[in-house]
């Protein structure tokens, strides 16, 4: 028999009672779907949360640097480190103990009914803390390297520092006063993603920072690219100090793999059991179903015998039908269960992941499925006697 | 000359009971080519057997049954079911054909066991053509007469060119006009040198064939 005769035969076979066959294939259906949503769903979640290592602290490294006599690293040589390849931005930070602590105020009058003064830290940083810091403006600007150079007396305000000392807006020219010194307000950066502590603090630049002992940088924030962590990590100490890179430590984000590895959900288990259980269930449908039309087709079984079909080409063709019962089931499960997991991503605004080999593989397990469970309906066909099929 | 088409001899077919059955005993009958058999009996006597046997359908208990002169008895399932779909064509009292497929592809799944795939549908339209049924040949079974289902079955059965057409009560469904139908279509066969073998009981079928033999209690008279 030719194996495109056996195709056309057993596609017929199907195909005559379509709604049959279309509800045979439910159980396979809601099997291999609750199958795909939950490894599907699984994954992405995984996914998702390295994602957010990602987005967040997978390109934020920080280079602290210890106190010595000598600057281990000139402000200048943060400056520099943007040359590397992978560095998106450097910033350069100096705070002292003594710096963290100072008094601040907004005007210079003393109103004994109220408290002006706050205690706040003051930092000297270079003028691309808010992008390495994933920051941005909410108000005015940030100093730029001509106020570095001139030493002006500028200051940027952390958002809540600026709350604590009353400093609304820009437009009156708002000053403050550190340590009995003033310095003009320019901006007020907020909605930092990383070194959030400098939200209440006061920025200067570093030649002002100098006039409160913030003279050696402290600590280097770098935001790489995405996936040159690792590279920048290595490189970043002995491109800021090349005789003393040993002394720096660099603080770089967690592997993605860990982040992986510790997505574990005891819900996925539940539910590839009950997948399990929906695809037993739909094998023991197919099964039912194929007996129940290897019983209602003897006479055709008979028929076949008599046309020369051996017992071979009656089991083949029962066999290749619940087989195609079954990769239907796994096609359309397989199908709904990615719409599904796109769906699930839509609505949690996640990165749909979904492993192809897994979207390959469902089918296949349908089929396999209808497979098994046509061999007993198949070898009752395959056994029937011509005689008493014809009967 | 050549080897008749069916040379039985001495066959018996028992079935196992207590006492066992005798459905055949010691029959031998020999059909030429182009011969045209009726073989009539009340139920019961063993007609059906007998066409079980010719059919190579059933295996005889013991006795020779040679078809275009090979020893069937002794064949292995697998040759007989061969031996079966190449040279015989069956036409049922029921006609079997598969609701859900056209005239023309009931037809053409006389040669899917077996036979060539080249041309198929070309042969299966020419033995359409031999029974008159063209202008169905793209109908579901469902929609047509009995007469013109029997005689779809009959295009099957003549489809894989065999040397035995063996008709199990052919008419047995019809009413009296396309009872006459399929008798003249019968008769045509048999005068372009078809060898048919029609089991039946009833006289106006057996009437037309050439020759007939009577079956009581399982032994075979010819007439």
């Amino acid at each position: 028999m030719d194996p495109r005769d056996l195709w056309t035969e057993a596609l017929a076979g199907v195909l005559a009672r379509p709604l049959r066959s279309a509800l045979t294939t439910l159980g396979t259906v809601i099997g291999i779907a609750t199958l795909v949503v939950t490894l599907g769903v699984a994954g992405t979640a995984g996914n998702q949360i390295v994602g957010r290592f990602d987005e967040l602290s997978a390109t934020a490294l920080t280079v602290e640097v210890p106190r010595d006599d000598d600057p281990l690293v000139t402000w200048e040589a943060a400056d520099e480190l943007t040359r590397l390849r992978g560095v998106a931005a450097v910033t350069a930070i100096a705070q002292t103990e003594e710096s963290s602590n100072l008094t601040v105020t907004a005007n210079a009058l003393v109103d004994p009914t109220r408290i002006t003064g706050q205690s706040l830290a003051v930092v000297a940083a270079t003028p691309s803390l808010p992008q390495a810091a994933r920051g941005r403006m909410v108000r005015g600007r940030f100093f730029d390297a001509g106020h570095v150079r001139r030493g002006d007396r500028v200051a940027v305000l952390g958002e809540q520092a600026a709350r604590m000392l009353g400093i609304g807006g820009l437009d009156g020219q708002p000053a403050i006063f550190v340590g009995g010194r003033p310095y003009s307000v320019i901006g007020v950066v907020g909605d930092l993603k990383r070194e959030r502590i400098l939200t209440g603090a006061v920025i200067v630049p570093p030649t002002a920072g100098a006039e409160f002992g913030l003279r050696d940088v402290t600590r280097v924030l770098v935001a790489t690219d995405l996936g040159a962590a690792d590279l920048v990590a290595r490189q970043a100490p002995l491109a800021l100090s090349p005789a003393d890179h040993a002394l720096l430590q660099v603080v770089k984000p967690p592997s993605p793999e860990r982040a992986r590895d510790g997505v574990q959900n005891d819900l996925n288990g539940l539910f590839l059991i009950l997948g399990l259980v929906s695809l037993v269930v739909g094998a023991v449908g197919i099964a039912n179903v194929t007996l129940v039309t290897v019983m209602e087709r003897v006479p055709e079984i008979g028929l076949r015998r008599a046309l020369g079909a051996a017992r071979r080409h009656v089991a083949g063709q029962f066999l290749l039908e619940s087989t195609l019962v079954g990769l239907a089931g796994g096609v359309i499960g397989t199908s709904v269960g990615v719409v599904a997991v796109v769906a699930v991503s839509a609505v949690q605004r996640w990165t749909p992941l979904l492993d192809v080999r897994l979207a390959l593989a469902a089918p296949v397990a349908g089929a396999l499925v209808g497979l098994l469970a046509g061999l007993y309906p198949a070898l009752r066909a395959a056994r029937l006697e011509p005689v008493e099929a014809l009967r | 000359m050549d080897d008749p088409v069916i040379r039985l001899t001495d066959v018996s077919r028992e079935f196992p009971a207590d006492p066992p059955v005798r459905a055949l005993h010691r029959v031998s009958l020999s059909v030429a080519k182009g011969d045209y058999v009726a073989v009539v009996g009340p139920s019961g006597s063993g007609k059906s057997t007998l066409l079980n046997t010719l059919g190579l359908l059933d295996r005889p208990t013991s006795g020779s049954y040679r078809l275009d002169g090979i020893e069937t008895t002794t064949l292995k399932d697998g040759a007989r079911t061969r031996v079966r779909g190449s040279r015989i064509g069956f036409v049922f009292q029921a006609f079997h054909l598969l609701p859900h497929r056209t005239v023309l592809e009931n037809v053409a799944l006389a040669e899917v066991y077996g036979g060539d795939r080249r041309n198929r549908w070309r042969r299966a339209e020419r033995a359409l053509e031999r029974v008159g049924m063209t202008h169905r040949a793209g109908f579901m079974p469902g929609r047509l007469s009995g007469g013109e289902r029997q005689r779809a079955a009959i295009a099957r059965a003549l489809m894989g060119r065999p040397s035995l057409l063996l008709c199990d009560e052919p008419t047995g469904n019809l009413d009296s006009r396309n009872t006459a139908l399929v008798l003249d279509l019968l008769d045509e066969l048999r005068e372009q040198g078809h060898t048919i073998v029609v089991i039946t009981h009833e006289d106006e079928v057996s009437a037309r064939a050439g020759r007939r033999v009577r079956i009581t209690d399982g032994i075979l008279t010819e007439e």
